[in-house]
């Protein structure tokens, strides 16, 4: 099993098309989530998905098969997420208005009454308006919980890095916040 | 302020995240197959390169053919072409 799982990732590297689908149809749907937890967008989540496989496929030459092909997809995947964030600041009400539909699913689930529908969209709101690296950073660590060395390993960065990109976020977001008259 | 406000404030703003952004469900798929996606898009990628090397060759040859006319016509010229090989 272990042989044919190397034999699938040497024959990628090859550039063999039925090895990539193989790879494809068993990575699909990690990537997917990834970028979708990242974006919060299931449409263009989708996009990204077939943009990271074909950056994936591009780079086929310089995969390292000791290294694993889900941490690289995983890199490969946070790039596109990051370009596409930079995107849509530019385009800012699409970004407030998928935003503002994530807000309101969250509605129900609610734990603190003191906060409010209108506080929950002012959040998510300003969050959107965040630089899209210090988005993505407290996204994945603090919205997704995810561990800070998985978060560190996907941006590519260091922990230490991970920790200041989720203060600055959380502080520039306090601020945004306290300038529409909420304290939090 | 102090750390320990810092930290207070950080973990607020943490909860209020939380509360505004629901984490992405684990069992998130896409709504369809996107393999033909894909596919479509590496074979426009094929198309478009081997287009790409067709422009090269094509310019390469009408560089070469200006060349040659260019000799021809001026056949002192070809030491000045010489020297700058």
């Amino acid at each position: 099993m272990q042989n044919g799982a190397s034999d699938v990732l040497n024959q990628f590297r090859q550039g063999d098309v039925d090895a990539f689908e193989a790879l494809f149809r068993q990575h699909q749907r990690a990537v997917y989530g990834w970028i979708l937890r990242i974006t919060r967008d299931s449409p263009a989540a989708e996009e990204l998905t077939v943009e990271t496989f074909w950056r994936i496929h591009r780079a086929h030459a310089r995969f390292d098969p000791a290294q694993g092909f889900e941490g690289w997809a995983r890199r490969i995947a946070t790039r596109a997420a990051l370009d596409w964030l930079r995107t849509i600041r530019t385009r800012r009400m699409e970004s407030e208005i998928s935003l503002e539909v994530c807000a309101e699913a969250a509605a129900p689930a609610a734990a603190d009454p003191a906060v409010t529908a209108e506080i929950r969209r002012k959040t998510a709101l300003a969050f959107g308006r965040l630089p899209p690296k210090l988005r993505i950073a407290s996204t994945l660590a603090v919205v997704e919980e995810l561990p800070q060395k998985e978060v560190a390993a996907a941006l590519g960065i260091s922990i230490a890095a991970v920790k200041l990109r989720v203060f600055r976020a959380l502080r520039l977001l306090r601020k945004d916040l306290e300038r529409q008259g909420i304290r939090p | 302020m102090n750390t320990h406000d810092q930290d207070h404030q950080q973990t607020r703003m943490k909860k209020l995240l939380h509360e505004a952004l629901p984490p992405v469900k684990d069992d998130a798929e896409p709504g369809r197959d996107l393999w033909p996606d894909v596919l479509r898009r590496l074979v426009a990628d094929t198309a478009s390169s081997g287009w790409a090397w067709l422009n090269g060759a094509w310019f390469d040859g009408a560089l070469l053919a200006g060349l040659v006319g260019l000799v021809a016509i001026f056949p002192s010229a070809i030491p000045v072409f010489l020297y700058y090989l």
